[in-house]
């Protein structure tokens, strides 16, 4: 067994304290820590030619990482955990290692391998990615087939789905990624620094403000950056008022979902007022260049504050008034009743997180477990244990919005003045690891880099919560109507995008 | 919204059509060294607001000398090249095909593609819908099936892997059809631009009809665009 090192989010580590294991040692200190804890980071790197995975595991409120040489096949983790389905699946991709054994050894992107090494998958990259791929296949007389996308009925984005239906009833999901990716890890290296916070702002729009809050956290602690507290409370307001305009537009669409019109649409206004919340501090509605590495970009200070303050006392009331009428609605509550419940054992099994774990049973929020910016200072959001349904989904969303207008006002309360900061090219320390972690919207995001002798990022990984999140959904879905697939998609509502990278 | 009977007034925060002022060559070169999308010409001292975040990085640097951000949110146009602009824009509804004015003025309903955008662009596109804006109003609907569209309305970077469906859902569209690139990324390749899993920009796949700016377009934006384009 490989003892592996405990680390602290957010803080460069030299990246020669990192332990490097035989990779069979790693491979079951692994396996013993995911009984009760869960991965963050788990992917693939090459440093001098050579291929190396990290694994930062987290086990409470305790960080762990560790590395190891990687052989060209493994014993695939995944049969003894299937928390490492996707990661070892990933790895797979952008490496061309083999997980042996793996029970769906499944491309995640559709994207040729960085080493031009075999493919893994046996696919031809000149050839369009749909069709290709010989999906799970449920059969018998009555069973029938039912794909949807990649391009969906509304205007949202590209991912297909493919039902195992016997009459309404599904028997399986299984979604398939990849349409929306852009490249995005290869050209953050690729990229100068100073375009790099723009690149990360687009990995998902509608978590610019955690994906921007984490990497200006790396580049901080890379760079030995300080923020001042005033910098971080409009930080974290920033990233409180995306988590509410997310919130409030998924209950609305979760409404209009079941027919209930009302809450949608004052839903689909309110979250407009979230985003010229936004717009006021930046600039863009989504708080695009609001946030840079060693605090804001631009300028806010009391004006600003006053008139979110303002404006969050005005929308509160209204906020609670329609999720009271969403969520007392007999109508509403017997569609969201029992329906698509994901059991405490399947989270936990799959390592849910974010609203859709903590609404089965997962309680981790980042904000708590893994504090920066302001989060030590406020309060954390209660908790009650929930029913792992659609309906639990959308109280976990509804108790979440309330406890963002409570930590709201404490940091509005404090106040908070910062000057406009023209970017700068941060040296970063060389042969360093950093990782973070944020509690987005959807649950924990984190990047890692690691830089190399010249203090050049050499690798520059990114994980979104529904890297996590979108098993869960397939899970949901097994033995429901496929009509209810809409409130159950809704109801995790996770990314496309931020999957795809 | 009484827009467009009335004018709405966005916030001073709203970064629009940039008004470039006259000012020292270095004052330009700098803040095209600055432009994390190569964006600004230092020798024309013109601003592509096809590859545009509207970061305002510019404005800042140049402290207004340069590019100062008007509020001013009618910022499409029906060629590539007149997005390249030292302040002044082309009148759009001077600009489009007389024909689509004729064949979808009274009614137009669009097919939209993400391939590959953030999700931020079709946030701000489905803005439209709702009863703000409420774009039923004007006899524009975005439609499921391409068969029943008059056009597509195409976000994002075009990626290698969106490619081929997007080509399919263009086809299906019965001719005469519209091509309207929203945002940078679907404009230019965006913040992705020299990535090799992304397009230069959906008019190096298709012919486009209607070029709409920004990192997303604000929603009056596109909302100014439709109904210049084809009222």
């Amino acid at each position: 067994m490989a003892n592996l090192m405990p680390i602290n989010h957010g803080q460069a580590v030299p990246r020669a304290d990192l332990p490097i294991f035989e990779f069979d040692q790693l491979r079951e200190s692994l396996l013993e820590i995911s009984r009760y804890g869960y991965i963050v980071q788990f992917f693939g790197y090459e440093d001098d030619g050579e291929l190396f995975v990290l694994a930062v595991m987290r086990l409470e409120d305790q960080l762990l990482a560790g590395c190891a040489k990687l052989p060209a096949s493994y014993p695939a983790l995944t049969i003894k955990q299937p928390k490492f389905n996707l990661f070892e699946r990933e790895l797979a991709e952008q490496f061309g290692i083999k997980p042996l054994g793996h029970p769906w050894l499944k491309m995640v992107r559709y994207q040729p391998n960085q080493r031009n090494v075999p493919d893994v998958f046996g696919n031809d990259y000149r050839e369009d990615i749909p069709g290709r791929y010989p999906y799970f296949k449920v059969e018998g007389e009555e069973v029938h087939e039912v794909a949807v996308g990649p391009i969906h009925a509304g205007i949202i984005e590209p991912g297909h789905f493919r039902f195992q239906c016997i009459g309404e009833r599904v028997l399986h999901l299984e979604i398939s990624h990849g349409y929306q990716h852009r490249g995005v890890e290869q050209l953050l290296i690729k990229a100068s620094q100073q375009r790099q916070p723009f690149i990360v702002e687009n990995i998902a729009g509608d978590t610019t403000l955690a994906n921007s809050i984490s990497y200006s956290q790396a580049i901080e602690a890379l760079g030995g950056l300080t923020v001042s507290q005033e910098a971080m409370t409009i930080r974290t307001i920033a990233l409180e008022l995306e988590r509410l305009a997310n919130h409030v537009g998924d209950l609305g669409a979760m409404s209009g979902d079941v027919a209930f019109t009302p809450p949608a649409a004052f839903c689909g206004r309110m979250r407009g007022e979230f985003l010229n919340l936004l717009l006021l501090l930046s600039g863009n509605r989504f708080g695009k260049g609001l946030i840079r590495p060693g605090g804001a970009a631009f300028p806010s200070g009391s004006r600003e504050l006053t008139a979110i303050k303002a404006k969050l006392h005005e929308l509160r009331p209204e906020v609670e008034h329609c999720i009271e009428l969403l969520l007392t609605a007999h109508t509403v509550l017997s569609r969201f009743e029992r329906c698509g419940i994901v059991s405490r054992e399947a989270a936990n099994g799959l390592g849910l997180v974010g609203p859709v774990g903590r609404a089965s049973w997962q309680p981790y929020d980042a904000r708590q477990d893994f504090p920066n910016e302001r989060y030590a200072d406020l309060p954390p959001c209660p908790w009650e244990h929930p029913t792992g349904d659609v309906l639990a989904r959308a109280r976990i969303r509804a108790a979440e919005i309330s406890h963002s207008f409570d930590i709201l006002n404490i940091l509005l309360a404090d106040g908070g003045k910062t000057a406009a900061q023209l970017p700068e090219i941060h040296k970063l320390t060389p042969s360093a690891m950093v990782v973070t972690i944020n509690e987005a919207w959807r649950g924990e995001l984190s990047h890692c880099l690691l830089t190399d002798t010249n203090g050049r990022i050499i690798r520059y990984k990114v994980k979104d919560p529904s890297f996590h999140n979108w098993s869960g959904l397939e899970i949901a879905l097994r033995d429901e109507e496929i009509s209810d697939f809409p409130i159950n998609n809704k109801s995790f509502n996770l990314s496309y995008c931020g999957m795809d990278l | 919204m009484k827009y467009p009977k009335e004018p709405v007034n966005l916030p001073p925060s709203y970064r629009g059509r940039p008004t470039i002022h006259p000012c020292a060559a270095e004052i330009i070169e700098e803040c095209a060294a600055h432009c994390p999308q190569n964006a600004i010409n230092a020798h024309t001292g013109s601003i592509d607001l096809g590859r545009c975040l509207f970061c305002g990085l510019c404005e800042q640097i140049s402290a207004g000398k340069f590019v100062t951000f008007s509020q001013d949110f009618g910022l499409s146009c029906a060629e590539r090249d007149q997005l390249i602009t030292t302040g002044d824009l082309p009148e759009l509804a001077r600009h489009s095909k007389k024909h689509f004015k004729k064949l979808f003025g009274r009614s137009l309903q669009l097919r939209q593609v993400c391939a590959g955008g953030c999700n931020s662009c079709e946030a701000d596109i489905n803005v439209l819908a709702t009863p703000a804006y409420d774009l039923s109003r004007f006899g524009i609907a975005y439609v499921a099936s391409p068969r029943h569209a008059d056009g597509i309305h195409v976000t994002g970077p075009v990626t290698r892997n969106m490619r081929t469906a997007l080509l399919t859902a263009f086809e299906a569209v019965p001719a005469p059809r519209v091509v309207i690139a929203s945002g940078a990324c679907a404009i230019s390749g965006g913040p992705f631009f020299g990535s090799n899993e992304v397009s230069a920009g959906l008019d190096s796949i298709i012919p486009v009809d209607l070029y709409i700016p920004g990192c997303p377009p604000h929603p009056l934006t596109t909302l100014h665009a439709l109904l210049n384009f084809f009222k």
